[in-house]
């Protein structure tokens, strides 16, 4: 347990995506198994056992301290997990300290009076001793250094499986015993559920598919059909025996990602080869359908990184009674219209989804691509004949929650770009609002895992772009925290002082490596205060840096002093030729603000 | 006259603890006639004061920070000398805290009063250990002063960074380390471990790195970081002051790992408000369990807190049956808190 939570403790600290690979990896590599596969499920999310409550750990923690102490130092730390796992009294008497004893430098030769020397004569008082402690550290005293071995993952894991609720108690105390600080911290966060260190399962199973020198999404596919502690799994890893095979009914595939499309590539790709589609503004989704070996339908709906949300979309479930993969966005729809992102915000990640939510926010699957039918992979096929599939498939399934993402007819890039500029006349009708580009995919584009190179492209449409000012700058995390990467900005609105900035936003990225340093110095020598990390940037009328940012959508939003949140913000570009009394203000988002909410109002059917 | 009661033997003013019937202040935080100081931290040394007694370590660490003038004039104390001042005696026990730093005991007829100043009780291969002063009246630093403060071994959290060197020979390792005292412990547990190449120093490090040196501590092969190339600081191990480890200075490393050595990375809010990847909890001053067992241990009936969480610690004292007050003595803080470098060591060499 004491080497998991090392591993814990140290991911938490850190930003690197491939330092963190690297940790994880390393771990698998010196840890055995089971231990290291109950570390894989934990990071994973795969573990299931009755958490503990908060109040538990609350009791445990005041039969053994003084309650002013405890309060203190809950106030100062601000996590009752950290503080129990800090506090927790030493289950051993108060030993003198050992180890490099100081060797006293400087020629004085003044012998140490250890404090434990003086104790003897006049014991210290000891912190709280109630008569049970008193009596279990006398007891582990006599036994001298005969202290248990702190428990191993394996042990803490397998134990609470089955552990009573009448001792989880005891169990966990003698556990805190065992444990050092680092040990039960990551007990108490494991048991209470609240294992939050930042990384995704994904990149828990690259990190074990590193150690083999595999392809995550070989580790991706078999997945669904393994349990822990994954033997099978380290054993295929470490070269000890084949790959397991995937006994799942309806398991996740990789899925194949898009490249943006930049003005420069159209010259070198001919129309005639790519079929195009309306990118829609919704979730990815795979939505996976199978007979399990008694015959039952097993239906799952998995997130592009093959999280499985099937949870949270139960009314979506019925529809997908025919076998087969279907790759597809989900939308929101409301009487046969789609609803914005915004609208279809509320579904997501929902653990209790209620009837009145179901019927409010209605689920719909736009279905663009076909993986598998029945037993057969599909994802060998051409893109074209996987589309023709997938027409047929939809024929069949005949279900009004999941419809067919229709193509989009052009035999040039202009006419291309005239429906892209127009959805709603180039065959999008009145879901035109929620197409937020075009996917150009090649005829004969096989389904690859990943980004592969030429193969599917996304033209977003514009996004919403206003020209802003720089007013605050914090250093950014991790590799970036020399430099100042995180940045507010606002726009000019009248005020009873005359025209002010308000901010409007905060973005910290958008922008290349070269831009960051040329901000970072701009910063740095335009700062007219500090306060912590944070620096006030000059931002008058004639003097600032006016940032184009670039954005997604606009909310309403009392949090913000303007009013207003903007979806996806980041750096479009740097506008050192503007000043800043030439940005944009605030009237301009609202008046597209109530565009937005016009077309919500519209497509909503209230209206 | 009557028995002198100890708070008129110590007194509390503005400018620091003042010892009227011995005419001088210890640690004064204005300039004074005559300073009693415990050791060379900034906050507990300043410069301007008519007379100074200390040891002479601490004089010489406050002459290499802040030059020959630095007093008046200086008289220099031996550990266990003891020396008169108007009507009380004084006498300089060790510390622990950093080289050179003493505890002050004040004796006035049957009555002692213990300034400790800043303590610690664990070993620290680069200063004389911490000495128990049996006394009637102890002031205790209370810079850890909540029972969330243990800091263990120091000895396992540089295993901790050699562990990581090890994993990532293509990444620098970063250690923020105040400059005196903190950044020469960590280099000696370093060597004690066993890691034998060069250690790279910031430029704010060497004067103070060069006297414990030439104190006979012995630290290694030590080098300038500055004109170091970039590619060849991979795999090495750079001390510098905590400010350094967040800053331009720190694009001339690869990939570096900022760790920082202190008592406060015991907490994890603490290490990421820094952005520390790698918290070492390696403290100059005393625990929780340090500060309750040097108390009990001094025998001393009553406690006087001082700097940092002196709550607790009062009510600790308390709930013992021990006499406690806080000081409430403004001016002190914890050096890592404060350290901030001289002009022009942002970004320059």
């Amino acid at each position: 347990m004491n080497r998991f939570a090392e591993l814990l403790d140290r991911l938490a600290y850190e930003p690197g995506r491939n330092n963190k690979l690297k940790l994880i990896t390393v771990y698998f590599r010196d840890v055995g198994d089971p231990d290291r596969g109950y570390a894989l499920a934990a990071l994973t999310g795969a573990l299931s056992f009755k958490h503990a409550k908060p109040s538990l750990i609350r009791d445990l923690i005041a039969e053994r301290t003084d309650p002013v102490l405890f309060a203190l130092s809950y106030d100062y730390v601000g996590d009752l997990s950290e503080t129990v796992a800090l506090m927790w009294p030493k289950a051993a008497p108060l030993l003198p300290r050992s180890g490099g004893e100081g060797s006293g430098v400087g020629g004085a030769s003044v012998s140490r009076v250890p404090v434990s020397e003086r104790a003897d004569a006049e014991p210290p008082p000891t912190l709280d001793p109630s008569p049970p402690r008193a009596l279990r550290v006398e007891g582990r005293g006599i036994a001298g250094h005969n202290n248990p071995p702190p428990p191993t993952l394996t042990e803490v894991v397998t134990t609470l499986r089955t552990l009573g609720k009448t001792e989880m108690p005891g169990q966990l105390a003698r556990w805190l015993d065992e444990l050092d600080e680092t040990g039960r911290w990551a007990l108490l966060k494991l048991v209470t559920g609240a294992l939050r260190i930042g990384i995704s399962a994904r990149l828990a199973k690259t990190a074990a598919a590193a150690l083999g020198d595999k392809d995550p999404h070989e580790v991706e596919l078999i997945w669904p059909g393994l349990i822990p502690p994954y033997l099978e799994l380290f054993a295929w890893l470490e070269g000890r025996a084949d790959k397991p095979v995937n006994r799942d009914p309806a398991p996740f595939r990789p899925v194949m990602l898009a490249h943006a499309i930049e003005d420069t590539d159209f010259a070198s790709l001919a129309p005639a080869d790519y079929i195009a589609e309306w990118k829609w503004d919704g979730i990815r989704v795979q939505a996976v359908s199978g007979q399990d070996t008694r015959g039952h339908v097993v239906a799952r709906l998995y997130s592009r990184t093959g999280e499985d949300i099937t949870g949270s979309f139960p009314d979506l479930l019925p529809s997908l009674h025919l076998p087969g993969a279907i790759d597809g966005e989900l939308l929101v729809l409301r009487d046969g219209r789609v609803q914005s992102f915004n609208v279809l915000q509320q579904r997501l990640n929902r653990k209790i989804v209620s009837p009145k939510l179901m019927k409010d926010y209605p689920i719909h699957l736009r279905a663009y691509d076909l993986l598998g039918e029945g037993g057969e992979d599909l994802r060998t096929l051409p893109f074209a004949e996987r589309r023709a599939r997938l027409e047929a498939f939809i024929r069949k399934l005949d279900d009004p929650r999941v419809d067919l993402s229709p193509t989009i007819a052009f035999d040039s890039w202009e006419a291309l770009t005239a429906a892209r500029a127009d959805p709603a006349s180039a065959g999008a009708g009145d879901d035109a609002d929620a197409v937020e580009g075009v996917m150009l995919k090649r005829r004969d584009a096989l389904y690859l895992p990943g980004r592969p190179k030429g193969q599917w492209w996304k033209w977003k449409r514009d996004p919403h772009i206003i020209d802003t000012v720089l007013m605050y700058a914090q250093r950014g995390h991790g590799k970036r925290s020399s430099y100042y990467s995180d940045y507010t900005f606002g726009v000019w609105t009248a005020t009873d002082d005359g025209d002010q900035l308000v901010p409007v936003g905060k973005a910290y990225f958008g922008f290349t490596d070269e831009e960051l340093l040329q901000i970072d110095r701009f910063v740095r020598r335009n700062t007219t205060e500090k306060f912590g990390p944070v620096r006030h940037v000059v931002h008058e009328p004639d003097q600032g840096l006016v940032l184009e940012v670039a954005f997604e959508g606009l909310q309403r939003s009392p949090r913000h002093k303007s009013g207003v949140a903007m979806r996806f913000p980041r750096i479009n570009r740097l506008r050192w030729d503007k000043p800043p009394r030439e940005a944009d203000r605030l009237e301009t988002l609202e008046k597209m603000l109530k565009n937005e909410q016009n077309k919500v109002l519209e497509t909503s059917g209230d209206a | 006259m009557t028995e002198m009661r100890p708070q008129d033997i110590l007194t509390p003013v503005p400018a620091g603890l003042c010892c009227k019937p011995g005419g001088f202040h210890i640690d004064p935080v204005r300039p004074v006639e005559r300073a009693v100081i415990t050791h060379g931290h900034s906050d507990h040394a300043r410069a301007g004061h008519g007379a100074v007694l200390a040891t002479q370590e601490t004089l010489d660490i406050m002459r290499l920070r802040y030059g020959e003038n630095f007093a008046g004039t200086t008289q220099a104390v031996r550990y266990g000398e003891e020396i008169r001042l108007g009507d009380v005696t004084i006498k300089f026990h060790p510390a622990g805290h950093v080289l050179g730093s003493a505890q002050i005991a004040v004796s006035r007829k049957d009555t002692c009063i213990v300034a400790s100043g800043d303590y610690k009780d664990a070993p620290d291969p680069t200063c004389v250990p911490f000495e128990v002063v049996p006394c009637d009246v102890f002031i205790t630093e209370a810079t850890f002063g909540l029972p969330v403060f243990r800091h263990g071994n120091a000895a396992d959290e540089v295993k901790k960074l050699l562990a990581s060197v090890a994993l990532f020979p293509e990444r620098a390792h970063l250690v923020g380390a105040y400059s005196l005292g903190k950044a020469q412990r960590v280099i000696a547990l370093i060597r004690e471990a066993g890691y034998d190449a060069p250690i790279y120093l910031h430029g704010a490090m060497e004067k103070i790195t060069r006297y414990y040196e030439s104190k006979g501590i012995p630290l290694g092969e030590l080098r300038p970081v500055r004109g170091m190339k970039k590619a060849d600081l991979a795999g090495t191990i750079t001390l510098a002051p905590p400010s350094a480890t967040a800053d331009l200075w720190t694009r001339r490393f690869p990939d570096p790992v900022t760790a920082f050595a202190s008592g406060w990375m015991r907490v994890r809010a603490r290490a990421r408000q820094r952005g520390v990847e790698l918290p070492l909890v390696i403290s100059d001053h005393a625990d929780w369990d340090g500060l309750t067992a040097t108390i009990a241990a001094t025998g001393a009936g009553e406690v006087w807190v001082t700097h940092g969480q002196e709550d607790a610690l009062v009510h600790w004292c308390k709930s013992k049956g021990l006499a406690a007050r806080p000081l409430d003595l403004v001016g002190y803080g914890d050096e890592e808190e404060t350290e901030t470098l001289p002009e022009g060591e942002d970004g320059a060499a």
